[in-house]
Formats: C-alpha cells, sequence, structure tokens
C-alpha cells in the first residue's frame, strides 16, 4: 500500500511529460568489438585528471592501469582494448576542454590482464578501496567518484541507498536493457554497498513505464528470500513517469520524501544516490576483478539505420561506434552525448565515449532542427513546469540584461539545467542557455566581490600595519 | 561536416504561442456568434471593424518600425474582439477605429510589441473611449430585440433596429438601474435566465454568459488557461458584494464581470505567472470590482480592476517568488 501511496504523497511539483521515445527498449544490448583505435581520456570523473602511467609504443592489455589516481578525488582509468599505445596527447572533449588522452591501437584480441582477480574484502576501508579500484564514477552522468560518495564525513553518514532505475530521460533505455538482463549482479552491488557501508536498507525507484524492470528486480529479490530464507531490506518503488523524476534532489523526495536544500548534497539528509548501472559495476567487479573498462549505452536518433543498445569498449570513437551500429542513412544534423533533455550536443564526432556516457544520439535534420525565438508572452508555463520552484522566465530576463544582483534574487544558482522550462515554452525561448550564462555571471560576480574584498582586508593589514611601524 | 550545436534540452514540447493564441481567439467564437443573435448583424460589423483595424495598426506599426510582421501570431485578432466586446452595439464605426490605434500602436507596439505591453491593450482602449466618448460609450440603446436571429439573417432587423434605438433611448444596463434606483428598479430588471442567455443590454462581448461559459472551459480544457485568477476573482466579488447585502448571482450575470474575469485578467502578458501571484491578483480584481461597484460612481468596475492590477504585475511577481525546492526563502537582496 505504501508502494502505491507514498510516490503520490512526496510528488515534486512541476515537471514535463515529453514522448518518451523509448524505441530501443526491446533491444537486448549488443557486443562491439570491432574497433582498431580507441582515445581513452584520462579525466572521466569530476576531479582532477589521473596521471598517465604508460607511453607510446606500451603494449597493454583490457583491465591494465593506464591513468593512476594520486589525488583522493581521482579515479584511475584503465585500457578497454589490448594492443600498443600510440599516442598520449591533449585531445578536446565533448564539453569542449583540453584533456590529456592516451591513444590505443587495438590488436583486436581483448586480451584481458592476467594480474587481474576478483577483489578480497574484509573491511569498509577495503570496499572503499576497491570501488576506487574499479574506476567506478557516478554512471547516471554527473561523474562523481564513486569512492567518495560512499564515504560521507562523520555525522552524515546514511540511512538509505536510494537507486536511481527511474531513466526519465527520453530515448534512453541502457539502464533498462541492464535491469532486464543483469539483474543479479545489480542486487550483488547493491547488498554489498548495504553491507559495507553500513546502510540499513536500498530503494530502488523506477518509473512505472517500465513494469518489466520492476517485475524483473521484485523477482530477484523474491529469489533472494527464498534462497536466504531471511528478508532483505532492498525494496522496489513505481515512480510516477514524469521528467525529471531520475534527477537526483527530485528521486530522494519521490523515495523518502526529504528534500535536499539548495546548495547541498544528499548526504545532508542522510542518503546516498547510486545510479543502477553504477551498482552493476560494482557487482561484476566483485565477481571478475575486471574494471570499468566498458559501458552499455543507447544509440537512438533518426538519421541511425539500426538504433539499440550497444555494449562498446570505453575511448571507442563515436563515428566507429555509429559504424559498427549500422550506419546512419542520412547525413547527422546533430550528435548529443546523452539523453535529449540534458545532452551535451557535438561540434565534432571524433569524441571517444566515456564512463557517463548512457546515449549517443544521432539526429537527422528534422529532429535537430532549433525552432526560433519568439518573444515571451508571460504564460508562466516555465514556472509551473520547474522542479526546482524556479522562475526561469525571471531569470532569463535578468540573464539577457546581465543583471547579477536579480539572478541572485531568483536564485539561479540552485538551478539543476534539467530543460524543462525550456521544453514546455510556446514561445520557444532559450531559457537553459540563458540561465547557464546566469549561472556564469553569478559565479564570475561573486568571485569579483570576494576578490575585492580579500584586497581590502590586506590594503587594511598594510595600513595597519604601516601604523604600528609609527 | 557541419553538426549543429545547440543548448539542451534538444526536444521541445509542440505547443507554440501562436496556437495558444488561437486557441484564445476560438474560444471567443461562441460570444461573437451570440452578439450576431441578440444584437444583430451590427455587432458583428463592429467587431469585423474592430478586428481588421487591430491587424491593420499591427502591420502597419511593425513595418513602420522596421520590424518582422506579427500578424500571424493571433494576438492582433484577440486584441480586436476583445475590444469590440467592450464596446456598446450602438458604437459609431470611427470610435472603434480610435480605439483600435490605442490599443494596437500605443499601448502594445509603442511598448515594445507583444509580451511587452504592461496593461491589456482592449481594456485601456475601452477605458480611452469611455473618458473620451462617454456618451457613445453609455448608449445602450441598441438592445434588446429578444433572439430575432431570423430578422438578424433576412437583414430586416437594420431598419427595425434605428426604429429601436429612437424609442429606447434612456436604456441602460442591469447594473446601472440597480445602481440608480437600487431594489426600487427591480421590475425593470431582467431574469436570472435572460441574464444568462444575454437578453439585456450591455457590451457586444458580454451580455451573453452562456457563450462565454463555453469558450471559458474550451481555454481550461485546452490548459490555455488556469483557474487560479477566474475563479478568486468571481469568488471575491461574489463574497463581498454579498456580504454588502447585493444578490451577488445578479452581480456576476449582469455585468462585465464574467468576459472580464476569463477573458481579460487571466491575458498571459499582463498577468502573474506564479501561482500564489495569479491568487493574489485575483482577489484583488475582486476587491477593487466590488468596491466600485459598491462605493464608486460607476455601475461597473471590472476594466478599472483590472487595468490597476496589470500595473502591480511586476511587483507581485516579484513579492511571490517562491523559496526553490528543499529550501528556506533567503533574505531578500539588498
Amino acid at each position: 500500500m505504501e508502494a502505491i501511496l507514498l510516490p503520490l504523497v512526496h510528488a515534486f511539483s512541476g515537471g514535463v511529460h515529453p514522448h518518451g521515445n523509448k524505441f530501443t527498449m526491446d533491444f537486448p544490448c549488443v557486443r562491439l568489438d570491432d574497433f582498431s583505435s580507441v582515445e581513452i581520456l584520462l579525466q572521466q570523473h569530476i576531479g582532477p585528471p589521473s596521471v598517465c602511467v604508460v607511453k607510446k609504443g606500451d603494449h597493454v592489455l583490457v583491465g591494465q592501469l593506464i591513468g593512476r589516481a594520486d589525488h583522493p578525488m581521482t579515479v584511475p582509468i584503465h585500457s578497454s582494448v589490448s594492443g600498443e599505445v600510440t599516442d598520449v596527447k591533449f585531445v578536446i572533449s565533448a564539453t569542449g576542454t583540453p584533456i590529456e588522452a592516451v591513444l590505443i591501437q587495438s590488436d583486436g584480441k581483448y586480451t584481458v590482464d592476467p594480474s587481474l582477480k576478483p577483489p578480497v574484502i574484509q573491511s569498509k576501508d577495503d570496499f572503499l578501496k576497491m570501488i576506487r579500484d574499479s574506476g567506478l564514477v557516478g554512471l547516471g552522468g554527473a561523474g562523481f567518484p564513486a569512492h567518495i560518495k560512499l564515504n560521507p564525513p562523520k555525522g552524515k553518514e546514511a540511512d538509505v541507498l536510494v537507486v536511481n532505475a527511474a531513466e526519465c530521460e527520453p530515448y534512453i533505455t541502457s539502464d533498462y536493457r541492464q535491469i532486464c538482463e543483469h539483474p543479479d549482479e545489480i542486487l550483488d552491488g547493491i547488498l554489498s554497498v548495504l553491507k559495507w557501508i553500513d546502510i540499513p536498507r536500498a530503494v530502488i525507484g523506477v518509473e512505472n513505464n517500465k513494469p518489466l524492470a520492476i517485475e524483473i528486480l521484485k523477482h530477484e529479490i523474491d529469489k533472494r528470500v527464498l534462497a536466504q530464507k531471511t528478508g532483505i531490506p532492498v525494496e522496489v518503488r513505481a515512480l510516477k513517469t514524469i521528467y525529471p523524476q531520475g534527477a537526483e534532489k527530485m528521486l530522494i523526495y519521490s523515495l523518502t520524501g526529504r528534500k535536499v536544500p539548495p546548495g547541498m548534497l544528499p548526504q545532508d539528509v542522510a542518503a546516498v544516490v547510486m545510479n543502477v548501472s553504477s551498482l552493476r559495476v560494482i557487482g561484476k567487479y566483485l565477481k571478475n576483478g575486471i574494471p570499468l573498462v566498458r559501458r552499455r549505452l543507447t544509440l537512438d536518433g533518426s538519421a541511425l539505420v539500426s538504433p539499440g543498445n550497444v555494449n562498446v569498449p570505453i575511448g571507442a570513437k563515436i563515428p566507429d561506434v555509429i559504424a559498427a551500429s549500422g550506419g546512419t542513412k542520412e547525413e547527422p544534423s546533430k550528435i548529443i552525448m546523452g539523453g535529449a533533455m540534458m545532452g551535451v550536443a557535438l561540434d565534432r564526432k571524433d569524441c571517444g565515449i566515456i564512463k557517463m556516457n548512457n546515449a549517443i544520439l544521432v539526429f537527422g535534420s528534422r529532429e535537430a532542427a532549433v525552432p526560433p525565438e519568439a518573444p515571451c508572452i508571460h504564460c508562466g508555463r516555465c514556472v509551473s513546469v520547474c522542479p526546482m520552484k524556479l522562475i526561469p522566465e525571471g531569470i532569463d530576463r535578468a540573464a539577457r540584461l546581465k543583471d547579477t544582483e536579480d539572478l541572485e534574487f531568483y536564485h539561479v544558482p540552485d538551478c539543476i539545467e534539467c530543460g524543462c522550462c525550456t521544453y514546455a515554452c510556446p514561445a520557444k525561448r532559450y531559457l537553459t542557455q540563458s540561465i547557464r550564462n546566469g549561472k556564469t555571471l553569478v559565479r564570475a560576480e561573486r568571485k569579483r566581490v570576494a576578490d575585492e574584498k580579500k584586497l581590502r582586508e590586506t590594503e587594511i593589514k598594510d595600513q595597519t600595519g604601516k601604523g604600528a611601524h609609527a | 561536416m557541419n553538426l549543429q550545436v545547440s543548448s539542451s534540452p534538444h526536444i521541445r514540447d509542440t505547443a507554440t504561442s501562436s496556437a495558444l493564441m488561437r486557441d484564445v481567439a476560438l474560444a471567443l467564437v461562441p460570444a461573437v456568434i451570440a452578439s450576431g443573435i441578440i444584437f444583430g448583424l451590427r455587432s458583428i460589423v463592429v467587431i469585423l471593424v474592430s478586428v481588421l483595424s487591430c491587424m491593420g495598426f499591427e502591420y502597419l506599426s511593425r513595418r513602420i518600425m522596421k520590424r518582422n510582421n506579427t500578424l500571424s501570431d493571433w494576438t492582433a485578432v484577440i486584441t480586436g474582439v476583445l475590444l469590440a466586446f467592450n464596446l456598446p452595439p450602438t458604437i459609431p464605426y470611427y470610435m472603434v477605429v480610435i480605439g483600435a490605434f490605442f490599443a494596437i500602436v500605443v499601448v502594445k507596439q509603442m511598448f515594445g510589441g507583444l509580451g511587452n505591453n504592461f496593461v491589456n491593450p482592449a481594456l485601456t482602449a475601452r477605458i480611452i473611449l469611455s473618458i473620451a466618448f462617454p456618451k457613445a460609450m453609455t448608449n445602450w440603446a441598441f438592445s434588446s430585440g429578444p433572439f430575432d436571429f431570423m430578422k438578424s439573417l433576412t437583414g430586416a432587423d437594420l431598419v427595425s433596429s434605428a426604429t429601436k434605438a429612437a424609442d429606447a433611448v434612456s436604456s441602460a444596463t442591469p447594473l446601472a438601474i440597480l445602481k440608480a434606483q437600487g431594489s426600487a428598479g427591480a421590475p425593470a430588471l431582467p431574469s436570472y435566465l435572460s441574464l444568462f442567455l444575454g437578453d439585456k443590454t450591455g457590451t457586444i462581448g458580454e451580455v451573453c454568459i452562456l457563450a462565454l461559459l463555453i469558450g471559458a472551459i474550451y481555454l481550461v480544457a485546452r490548459k490555455v488557461i488556469t483557474l487560479w485568477i477566474p475563479l478568486t476573482y468571481i469568488g471575491t466579488v461574489l463574497l463581498l458584494t454579498g456580504l454588502a447585502g447585493k444578490d451577488p448571482l445578479y452581480e456576476l450575470l449582469a455585468g462585465g464581470l464574467f468576459l472580464g474575469a476569463f477573458f481579460m485578467a487571466t491575458d498571459y502578458v499582463t498577468s502573474p505567472v506564479t501561482r500564489k501571484g495569479r491568487i493574489i491578483f485575483g482577489i484583488s480584481c475582486g476587491v477593487i470590482t466590488s468596491l466600485i461597484r459598491l462605493f464608486g460612481n460607476m455601475a461597473e468596475g471590472v476594466s478599472y480592476s483590472i487595468l490597476l492590477l496589470n500595473i502591480l504585475v511586476p511587483h507581485i511577481d516579484r513579492f511571490t517568488v517562491p523559496k526553490p525546492f528543499g529550501g528556506v526563502k533567503k533574505n531578500e537582496n539588498a
């Protein structure tokens, strides 16, 4: 009963209902191996880049360490193919920033590093080290290092593990296929996190447009309960299908009724959120000890010949992935890394797949068309769909006027950039883009004020110092 | 190969401004038809003159200001219909054109066009006309051939209406009768049913509540408007006039309240964006309308109260910025 009522009670306000376009739901994941070379970025997480430990000419194996994690926030990077390192150089990443990358010529054999063994875990520290060694980052898209997320500061320990299987983005079905194909490893991952991080319970949130995934997860839980003859503290809940149900703050609220305050993290409400695919990585790593070197992703979009779900080595170039899946039937007009609501439109094709990639959308000219902007008619749709209860219309106006005071007044830093306002706007205004500009303006202004304050303080100190001398 | 780059989201809802405005225009059609039935062909001609001159002024002013043509966004049509709806059926055509000029050129385009006018163009034009031409704006003599639709079709009514106008110079709207004579005027007042169907004196668009109700239901069903403003507005008027000992139902059915609450106060551009703001807007409109009707000189009060609140919308919007999800409201920025 609670399972039915709770999502109704804790329904966040706002949200939109884009067409699901989950055309690839029934397409089992296909493993693609036909890649002659890969380009593996040495920074695929939030935090400083890892340090390259291979050089041109080295022979590497699948799972071998190529980027060492020195900084606490850094996650190690492993080779996804076996073959020869052809170059180590800076490349332009999908977001436009230069990042060091290791280029490897694949020998096509995918020989796994023989030194890799399933990890032995005896303590929480072992577990956290294991998580880090696996190269795991938040696979939902943020790329937050998992070993940091699972090790909150004292006093902020989680009492619930929120498993994000909402997959509210249109087109994307990679998490859905993950659940359908590997529920056992997902459960292994969840139970190991509960056990070693000492979290009393887990709750998996799945949007109710994926009833099969809900049934499969429930069945998997029942199987374990039967086998162990004791209950397990894992629960599956159907969530209302509404975008952005899978946004961290919305999901925590839907599943626990807790609201993460602006500028705070899930740990501040004693919750930890992990993507269902991240948990499967843990479950799998516990079994075979092979780090995160492959990624499942959804390929879709009108320009593709055969959309579907594929499993590719990390670092595989996007054109190679598209070609290996069947190629394009029309010249792509827009290539999106990620979902249609929050993904990044690439300005060049030859980027490598990264750990957080859950989809590549290849749009033809009709899908890619961006409607022209019309004047704001003040209809308030952006306000009513904003899950963060912001006033996108006001932020848009302030951002265009570069009025940082007004931007702060409208709480611009709290925007989660889900895109609901832009989606709903009948005047087709580029609200999310404008809000991003607004955020940049506010950050710059805050820095300027802080710098000025610092400068003034040093001046005062200097003057008082001089006074003391006299 | 050129790849298109744009900020996310990469998909958009199908709703467009012009589609929404087309829905509003469609919602006004029942009342247009009703006015034709009630007042005869002349009211349709007034509506046509108003719409065409609004469209003409919109086209010309955009052209002169070297801006893009905005006729296809339907807003000039809506302003035209709403302006005509606020005029008596006897209004001389040149006054309609003057009204259209003020609505489109002065109130709308001179402030930057769609989305930038801070008051409702049609309402402002109506007020300007009633100040400039008080007599013509209160000449209700044209009404009320009860549903002589057949006559209007045959054209016979053009003759008869002229005689009717001569006969009934002193006609006043039901609210005006009530205002002037109190309950003593009761015998001259129409019944609830005739008020609801539109068999009464009044402006072209306000008389037939049934037709307006059909349009309003359409707008709500199509999610073009929300009910916050109309319901709080009407509710407040009913409550306050009721408390003051008036017949609240009469206040709703006899005057321009229904037209104002559903079609004028809900104008996107000149109403608040937040739910709280809309409730404040509706209640305030209701309070001012009631005060004017109870204590003011005028029998009506809808136009002035909406106009006054239009001016306050930017302030209402600022005062009703909600606290973000999960947040406590920060101190107002100094």
